[in-house]
């Protein structure tokens, strides 16, 4: 046995230790946009039929709290290896490419999942929610996260400080999150915008996810799994050509 | 030996490696071998390319050219294995903030697979007097502190050659003599140890060997003690009962101060030949002083010869 166990466990070890703010922190805000949205705007606005507002906002809030917080695990967690130097301890010992990215990745997902599961939890206190097909549902959310990981080992990998992880942040991540369909249905936007999100892979996250839920989606879901599906083959292939190749982490 | 059998296994072998960043040319086509058992210094100024050699040797850095090998294990092909073999102390006083000594021993553990090592960690805490502080946050442990943790982490594999680069930069000198102790015994052990540092007093102490590098090339590789035969002079201190040195010793004079004269001589027939030089002119020693050679005398010669 190689040192994967360890590493998976010390990554999840690293967030776990400072659970207030890499699970408790994106809780709450999740539900913050719950209250001021769904309350907000609640009555006046519905976007699929027989289905309120509020229960549709769930859905996507759940999946963007997933994904964004996948993409902090392994980002953050890299970059502050390489900024601090110790790094080196991982970089010594024989942990292979594909060791790394396994270990890296999955504690992401656990730490997307758990902070998601929190977000769930804690909003069916306010919202009345079913879920159609669970299957789905976790389908989603595992591929999401794993998509999300791969994209922060990469970002990590390649930023050589802080802030360029919080560009990568604010000018990817977030605008990609917002504009997929979290807060509404691609189905009330104009023409062109309708077009632009298909371009949007994490569209197809969050419209297979809220899939999952209503048994209603904008896009049909299996070709929603199958975008989603190529999106983490290809993130994934990208990210181990970069730890093989020893780019950034071992000059 | 029987036919067939593999030639000697070193416990570092590089052949001809090269390093180039861009333009720059790091290593210049490094060959060493270093034997088992051997505690083997690496000397060089700042950016001579020590620290690059180490870090190609360790695997964290890959050779432009060239080949190492760690107990015939090639870090490149064979990395598995080498690396199992190889315990490094980094320069960098670095730590992971999130966890305590005793945690990151026991990750550094599980980084090599292993799963229950905590007898040894004991141990090995015990002997860098690490106890008192296992339960402690890595961030709370003074720099010494810290640095002994580095070294523990080094040896949690119990690996066969230990690199340590500038292992007391910075360190106190309690600390530096308990850590020296602890290195000492480890070699006595059959550990292999390879070293770079600045303090070249600590080097001619513990070296058998020394390797000299000067812009990625190596320029002097031999043990300290023929290094300090061959390149080394003795500084001799005389108090003459007059205040002019005789003719003829003026070239190897560095200061004079009120008949103290402080002369550089290549070995003892040169002393023979002052002596002699004194003896002529009838002038009296009141004092002498005679100062065997050191290494960093050796080391600025071998430096400024190439």
């Amino acid at each position: 046995m190689g040192g994967f166990p360890t590493l998976l466990y010390k990554e999840l070890l690293r967030f776990w230790k400072v659970s207030f703010q890499t699970v408790a922190a994106p809780v709450l805000t999740a539900l913050l946009y719950l209250v001021v949205f769904a309350y907000a705007l609640g009555d006046r606005v519905r976007m699929f039929e027989q289905v309120s507002y509020a229960q549709f906002l769930v859905p996507g809030l759940v999946m963007m709290s997933v994904l964004q917080n996948a993409f902090a695990n392994s980002s953050s967690s890299l970059i502050q290896s390489k900024v601090s130097g110790n790094l080196v301890f991982m970089m010594l010992p024989p942990i292979s490419y594909l060791e790394f990215f396994g270990a890296y990745v999955l504690a992401s997902m656990v730490r997307g999942l758990v902070v998601g599961t929190g977000v769930l939890l804690v909003t069916v206190w306010f919202v009345d929610l079913h879920v159609a097909a669970p299957a789905w549902v976790l389908l989603f959310a595992l591929l999401g996260a794993a998509i999300l990981g791969a994209l922060g080992l990469i970002a990590g990998i390649w930023a050589d400080r802080f802030e360029q992880i919080a560009a990568f942040q604010n000018f990817v991540i977030l605008p990609l999150t917002f504009l997929s369909g979290v807060f509404y249905s691609i189905h009330s936007l104009p023409a062109l915008w309708q077009a632009a999100s298909h371009l949007n892979p994490f569209f197809y996250m969050i419209d297979g996810f809220r899939f999952g839920f209503f048994g209603v989606s904008d896009f049909p879901p299996r070709a929603s799994l199958a975008v989603v599906a190529v999106s983490f083959a290809l993130l994934s292939s990208a990210c181990l050509l970069l730890l093989r190749s020893g780019y950034k982490l071992r000059q | 030996m029987v036919a067939g059998t593999p030639a000697m296994t070193f416990a570092i072998e590089a052949l001809n490696v090269e390093k180039r960043y861009g333009a720059l040319h790091a290593l210049a086509g490094v060959s060493l071998a270093i034997a088992e058992g051997e505690f083997f210094g690496l000397l060089g100024p700042n950016g001579a390319g020590k620290t690059t050699l180490i870090s190609i040797i360790a695997g964290l850095v890959r050779a432009s050219a060239g080949q190492v090998r760690v107990m015939g294990a090639d870090v490149v092909s064979d990395y598995r294995r080498s690396r199992r073999m190889l315990g490094v102390v980094p320069q960098e006083l670095v730590f992971d903030p999130f966890f305590s000594v005793r945690e990151t021993l026991r990750l550094q553990s599980g980084y090599f697979g292993l799963r229950s090592n905590d007898a040894w960690i004991d141990e090995v805490m015990h002997h860098l007097d690490l106890v008192s502080k296992a339960d402690a946050n890595m961030r709370t442990l003074s720099g010494g502190m810290k640095r002994r943790v580095l070294v523990a982490q080094a040896l949690v594999h119990r690996p066969p050659v230990i690199v340590l680069d500038e292992p007391t930069a910075g360190v106190d000198v309690g600390l530096r003599q308990g850590l020296w102790q602890f290195i000492r015994r480890l070699n006595r052990d059959g550990h292999t140890i390879v070293l770079t540092t600045h303090y070249l007093e600590e080097a001619e102490e513990l070296c058998d060997r020394i390797a000299m590098l000067k812009a990625g090339r190596i320029v002097a590789l031999d043990s300290t003690r023929n290094l300090l035969e061959t390149f080394s002079g003795l500084v001799l201190k005389l108090r003459l009962d007059r205040d002019a040195l005789p003719d003829g010793l003026e070239a190897t004079q560095i200061s004079a101060e009120g008949g103290r004269f402080t002369l550089r001589l290549r070995d003892y027939n040169a002393l023979e030949q002052v002596l002699h030089r004194v003896r002529e002119t009838g002038a009296a020693i009141k004092e002498l002083e005679l100062e065997p050679p050191d290494l960093e005398d050796v080391f600025l010669r071998v430096m400024e010869k190439h």
